[in-house]
């Protein structure tokens, strides 16, 4: 039975009923005033409502609304077998989908006993494509803080990239941004004939690119006005609130969980975890957490490039490798409750699964979505501020809707 | 680990501290009893043997009616000493007034807590008492019905559109 729209009536009342504001008329100071930033506002980086007390200029008070982009990523969970959720994992962080994929697969095979089985080579793909995709996932949190704080050309630049890797990535799974690449157990395909060789000269192309975003984003004069010294977050704050990935690095923390808990093959890797030294600024300010993103740039190219080597020596493509031979055939983990996490570029990407050990679906598979976690700090952090310093706060924390609402 | 966590917790308050627990598995986890969660997360939290200062994740579970428990999870990580623990609270599902079954917040230990609670009342059902600012986050405030339960249903019209498709 389809809606009928005619029987919808518009009543001023039904938007003030649905997401009121926090703060009262009655309880504001006489120079203070609501000032409603979103849902449709291109610096909040899709539909957050952000409701903002304001003394003229300067932030008061902010207050997230969300949920405008809620797809119900848990319910659904609910009523899907644990590898056709695999989909709908991509759909919530959709610039980071690799990253997501991974780390959701690697919870579902620990539950079921066969991490441990899983072919080296199949672990090197993943590490090759998720680091792929985060530099792609950097590129873009790099490029529209540029722009919100009024760089245009180093945006066109990283898409310019960014759509090399875009091309990389489809050719391997056919997708551009929503994969479904890693599967349980294993991939849905084998890389294709000639891949390595080709992300090799990306590579090459990249690095000299890198240089020159450097030189014109990041020491530029008017960027570093901008970004060092705002939005100071401070160590301990950062880890009350929970922040991970560049957002507590960027506070000096040296916490990086493909580190911590040597997950995939990142053991047999070599990399470097950049943190906030502070140097235009003080620790923990907006160019800090820019700079962390942009030196992980670095890092995920040295991974990258590790990668290739392994998968054009070490464990190369052979004919009678098969990317799906240890995809079980049944998905049935037996009752346990477990907590997977993973280092998305936006953080602690968190899955924790309840299963009831009869059917071959999640009983509960709750997210713990890394920016979700790092967008409550906003408000601690821009008590204060201006009103052009808060686009400049909440770029540099990098939220993508998607995940934050679910 | 699990052991050591558990003497200590019974050192300071008492046998009655914990509800149950499952010792083997994947990931252990220990329940405790809901009064103690706020005191006991504040001394897992403080003791400089665990100091358990991040808290990773705080999840909701409805059991279904027929156990008829709600379950809250946090998921505790110690930076410094790089451990892993899993708390967890178990409550029945109805109380005798009707009321939303009721868990202490511990906001007061992780400012990381507000929004995960928030969260899981919003999508469960579980009313936080003390918690700073509990409205829901995700679903919209006049929402009816707390989806992530078992037995939910959802309302016929919400603002005269239909919501069944």
């Amino acid at each position: 039975m389809t809606t009928d729209l005619r029987d919808y009536k518009f009543e001023k009342e039904l938007l003030t009923r649905s997401a009121p504001n926090k703060t009262r008329l009655q309880d504001l100071k006489t120079e203070e005033m609501i000032l409603n930033m979103g849902p449709q506002h291109p610096s909040t980086h899709g539909v957050l409502r952000l409701e903002l007390v304001t003394d003229g200029e300067i932030v008061v008070e902010v207050i997230p609304h969300l949920g405008y982009l809620h797809r119900c990523f848990e319910k659904h969970a609910e009523a899907l077998t644990y590898d056709q959720v695999i989909p709908y994992v991509d759909r919530m962080d959709y610039l980071a989908a690799m990253n997501s994929e991974h780390a959701y697969a690697m919870g579902v095979e620990r539950m079921m006993g066969i991490d441990k089985n899983i072919p080296k080579r199949v672990e090197y793909i993943r590490v090759l494509v998720s680091e792929l995709n985060r530099l792609g996932s950097h590129f873009i949190a790099i490029g529209t803080y540029g722009i919100d704080i009024g760089a245009f050309t180093p945006f066109l630049w990283l898409f310019r990239d960014r759509e090399h890797i875009m091309n990389l990535l489809e050719w391997a799974s056919g997708a551009r941004m929503l994969y479904n690449y890693v599967w349980i157990g294993g991939l849905l395909y084998d890389l294709p004939v000639g891949f390595e060789q080709r992300t090799r000269d990306f590579i090459n192309y990249l690095e000299p690119k890198l240089e020159e975003l450097y030189k014109l984003l990041l020491e530029n004069k008017i960027f570093v006005m901008r970004a060092a010294n705002v939005g100071v977050l401070p160590l301990d704050l950062a880890i009350n609130y929970g922040c991970s990935g560049p957002v507590l690095r960027g506070s000096g923390l040296k916490w990086d969980l493909r580190r911590i808990d040597n997950y995939s093959v990142y053991p047999e890797l070599e990399f470097d975890v950049p943190v906030g030294k502070g140097e235009m600024g003080k620790v923990g300010d907006c160019w800090d957490r820019n700079w962390v993103r942009m030196q992980e740039c670095y890092e995920s190219v040295k991974i990258i490039k590790q990668c290739i080597e392994k998968l054009e020596g070490e464990h190369k493509r052979t004919p009678v490798f098969d990317p799906r031979e240890f995809i079980p055939k049944k998905l049935i983990p037996s009752a346990m409750e477990y907590y997977v996490r993973a280092e998305n570029p936006r953080g602690e990407l968190g899955f924790y699964f309840k299963s009831d050990g009869k059917k071959d679906k999640p009983f509960r598979c709750k997210a713990r979505s890394g920016c979700f976690i790092n967008l409550s700090v906003v408000p601690e952090i821009s008590r204060g501020c201006m009103i052009a310093d808060l686009i400049a706060i909440l770029g540099s924390v990098d939220i993508v809707l998607g995940e934050v609402d679910r | 680990m699990l052991h050591e966590i558990k003497s200590l917790l019974i050192d300071k308050f008492g046998s009655e501290v914990i509800q149950s627990e499952n010792p083997s598995g994947l990931q252990p986890w220990l329940a405790i009893k809901v009064d103690f969660i706020e005191k006991v997360c504040h001394e897992l939290h403080d003791n400089p043997k665990t100091f358990f200062d991040f808290l990773s994740c705080l999840s909701g579970v409805d059991n279904g009616p027929q156990q008829n428990t709600l379950e809250v999870i946090y998921n505790l990580c110690s930076i410094p000493h790089k451990t892993q623990l899993t708390l967890k609270v178990i409550v029945p599902r109805q109380t005798e007034d009707g009321s939303l079954p009721s868990v202490p917040s511990v906001c007061s230990v992780w400012g990381t807590a507000n929004w995960h609670e928030r969260e899981a009342y919003d999508m469960i059902g579980i009313n936080f008492i003390n918690h700073p600012d509990l409205r829901r986050i995700l679903c919209p405030q006049d929402w009816e019905g707390y989806p992530l339960r078992k037995d939910y249903k959802t309302q016929e019209f919400y603002h005269g559109i239909k919501v069944e498709y």
